[in-house]
């Protein structure tokens, strides 16, 4: 079904110096994603398995973002969960609000608020072009306020690091402390519909991760095209020295901060569909250490390679899984055996094994196609 | 292109799909899997992050029940085969678990969680597969769940006595102080209801982040309050900082004495006896409790897996939930989680703790509350108890001051 017609390749992609077949290589990617996503998984897996796939795409769509704002252009974003969690509170938000029904508010707001009309912040949120919107502009508009205070002063490497990472932990903190308005450490649970779908009827469930898989599709496509394009080579000039961009004429804060926008709009999507797909959103998805754990998985894959990066982010994802279902008592030794391995022997990640075995054969061969 | 294609599918695939409200929700009881000759439960408990040092107690309590049970027959001429999943103290990990269990291995019934915020992960996913939950802890109640069995107290069980308690005592001043997540805010929110109806004065009200070693200030807030009594709802590392710092205040059980909730046996070992003796607990079941069954409770527990190893509360609550499906299976003579329901009101067991009845309306049991002291050698010695079962009112329907909380 998802065939790809063959495009005429361009005058610049005929010129590209690696061969006339290289325009040919991602949409064959593409192609073989879109068949493994769409037609080999759905028949392969089980319902649960299924719904633990789409739960890994989320997080693959994080890395996406994270191979741009990091791989590409060295922003060490150890703060993502703040993104996806910005998201995925605007989504369950107007999930809650739905699922309680005109007039009402959240069972949760029952429990432990005061509260029997919703609070002035909630409102908004009970409107679904608002709520869809805001699940992808509300962490863009954070990262934009955040990115472009801390890149005009020139804040980089571990100081922006351990800055993501104090945001992480004080929106944590703040969630939980308001348990009357965003129910606390439970967080938003229990979530019934998605825009009037049942989410209890798999067939629905199957929807999300047709939808899931989707969105994650476009957005390694959209990742790939400003990877490619001049404002990509930008963002590995700006990597690789700030100052000489600087000398040449461009502001590199800028460069940085659309990177690192893009990157949270990105983890806001991947968090508003978690919701549905896992029906859950909590601050124990947002703080410190699943920020981490996002940026484990584009490491482990390959932060500068978007296919190592996502490929990363779901075998980390299935690992914990896997490892914890065989080993319930000792998965996490493994867990943390395979971070040492991976990146102690491959720092640059799993995609970086395709180059060194590219390397030796081009050393064996001189004259090798490869070189 | 791929995406277009898939957008189609995605199209053609929704018309398809229940609309809420529809009433044509999928009527997919999961089944258990009741062929063959044994029946898989579920033990779901968090084997690691930070609450794995109370809840891998649990787990082993869990399994001292089936152990025995398989022993002297098995249920219904089958035997036990636990299946135990990791909830690594992550909600979503607990729900992603409980899923696994009821499709993947078709458990005719699962045992397990702590916290609240893992029991509300689970709670939508044990009501949509109809299956059973028993959950052994104590908690701030204002919950029925139709497919969950509570083993622990609720807040009329636990929580209410220790305030009676405490009003007998003379103490008309109390502060409190508690973790920052759902049941220490809920169970303070009726603390303060209690005390406004009951001519007690709440002085103070402070929270730590869960697993937060810092207390100084909070101590010496509680001392400059000269209260009468503390009530502490902090959960895990915390006591440990907590009453380390309360010491150094010098605040003592005798001048200003706090009543835990979350304080048992386990903890206590943790903590040091030093710094806790003369405190005061409230739960249904200590080490200490007396009688038949608790003495062989306690011989099998530490027969098992070691002799310093003290039994709690939650464990005992835990191990005594097992013997209640058992009891509760038997009657309806079937696994199947409806009759199972059916067939609950009235069961009887007698538990470590003393006989305990379950509530079919409610799904909670009548339990005793108990009142302890801390001793030196860091037993927990009741010096209080409410002389018989106390009916659980988990939305606390029986007492005019609760009528706002809910």
């Amino acid at each position: 079904m998802t065939t790809t017609t063959p495009q005429v390749p361009s005058v610049k992609q005929l010129r590209s110096p690696k061969g006339r077949l290289t325009f040919l290589r991602p949409a064959a990617g593409f192609a073989a994603a879109a068949v493994a996503l769409f037609a080999v998984a759905p028949l392969a897996l089980s319902d649960f398995r299924l719904g633990l796939l789409a739960k890994y795409l989320c997080t693959a769509m994080v890395a996406v973002g994270i191979c741009l704002a990091w791989g590409r252009g060295g922003l060490l974003t150890l703060g993502q969960g703040v993104f996806f969690g910005l998201g995925g509170y605007a989504m369950a938000m107007h999930l809650k609000i739905a699922d309680a029904g005109p007039g009402q508010v959240p069972d949760f707001m029952q429990l432990y608020g005061t509260a029997t009309e919703l609070p002035w912040w909630w409102r908004p949120f009970a409107n679904p072009v608002f709520a869809l919107a805001a699940t992808v502009l509300l962490p863009m508009a954070v990262a934009a306020i955040l990115g472009s205070f801390v890149f005009r002063r020139r804040v980089k490497g571990a100081y922006f690091a351990i800055l993501s990472q104090a945001l992480a932990a004080a929106f944590a903190i703040w969630l939980v402390g308001q348990q009357a308005t965003t129910g606390g450490t439970n967080g938003l649970t229990d979530i019934q519909g998605f825009f009037g779908y049942d989410l209890d009827d798999p067939v629905n469930q199957r929807m999300v991760y047709f939808v899931i898989a989707t969105v994650l599709l476009l957005l390694i496509a959209l990742a790939r095209q400003l990877i490619h394009s001049r404002y990509g080579e930008l963002l590995v000039a700006v990597r690789d020295s700030e100052e000489r961009v600087r000398f040449l004429g461009y502001n590199p804060a800028n460069v940085k901060l659309v990177a690192y926008v893009v990157a949270a709009g990105m983890a806001g999507l991947a968090g508003a569909l978690f919701v549905p797909a896992v029906g859950i959103i909590s601050p124990a998805l947002i703080g410190i250490v699943p920020s981490i754990e996002l940026v484990i998985g584009a490491a482990v894959g390959g932060r500068a390679s978007l296919v190592g990066a996502v490929l990363g982010a779901i075998a980390v994802a299935w690992a914990r899984t896997a490892l914890s279902e065989e080993f319930p008592a000792a998965w996490t030794y493994f867990q943390g055996l395979l971070f040492i391995v991976a990146l102690a022997f491959l720092p640059g990640g799993l995609a970086s094994l395709v180059g060194i075995v590219r390397r030796r054969r081009a050393s064996r061969a001189p004259e090798g196609e490869a070189a | 292109m791929a995406g277009t294609a898939a957008l189609a599918a995605v199209v053609a695939l929704s018309a398809c799909g229940a609309k809420t409200n529809s009433g044509s929700t999928s009527d997919k009881a999961a089944q258990a899997d009741t062929s063959g000759d044994t029946i898989k439960v579920g033990l779901l408990n968090s084997l690691s992050g930070t609450m794995a040092i109370s809840e891998v107690t649990v787990r082993d309590s869990l399994k001292l029940a089936i152990d025995e049970i398989n022993a002297s027959g098995g249920v219904l001429g089958k035997k036990i085969k636990p299946i135990s999943e990791d909830g690594a103290s992550d909600w979503p990990t607990f729900a992603e678990k409980a899923s696994k269990l009821i499709k993947e291995d078709r458990v005719a019934a699962t045992f397990g969680c702590w916290t609240s915020a893992s029991r509300k992960a689970v709670k939508p996913v044990f009501e949509k597969n109809r299956s059973l939950l028993f959950y052994p802890v104590q908690y701030e109640g204002l919950e029925e769940s139709p497919y969950i069995f509570y083993t622990g107290a609720t807040t009329n069980q636990q929580i209410v006595p220790a305030l009676d308690y405490l009003k007998s005592q003379g103490k008309k001043k109390i502060y409190l102080v508690g973790s920052d997540y759902v049941f220490p805010r809920t169970a303070n929110k009726e603390i303060k209801a209690y005390a406004k109806a009951n001519g007690m004065t709440v002085l103070g009200e402070d929270y730590a982040p869960l697993g937060s070693t810092e207390f100084s200030t909070i101590a010496n807030k509680v001392k400059a309050s000269k209260a009468d009594a503390v009530f502490n709802t902090l959960n895990g590392d915390s006591n440990v900082a907590f009453f380390k710092e309360y010491k150094s205040a010098g605040l003592t059980a005798t001048r200003m004495p706090v009543v835990s909730v979350s304080i048992a046996e386990e903890e206590v070992k943790s903590i040091g006896s030093q710094y806790l003796a003369g405190q005061l607990t409230a739960w249904n079941y200590y080490q200490t409790t007396p009688g038949a069954a608790n003495t062989t409770f306690v011989k099998a527990y530490k027969a098992k897996y070691g002799q310093d190893k003290p039994t709690s509360d939650p464990m005992e609550a835990a191990y005594t939930s097992v013997y209640l499906w058992k009891a509760m299976v038997e009657k309806a003579k079937s696994f199947d989680p409806e009759k199972v329901k059916a067939a609950s009101d009235g069961i009887t067991f007698e538990a470590p703790e003393g006989k305990v009845t379950v509530d079919g309306a409610s799904q909670h049991i009548y339990k005793t509350a108990r009142i302890g002291k801390v001793g030196t050698d860091g037993l927990i010695q009741e010096v209080w108890n409410s002389g018989k079962p106390i009916k659980p009112d988990p939305f606390l329907k029986g007492y005019s001051w609760a009528s706002g909380l809910s």
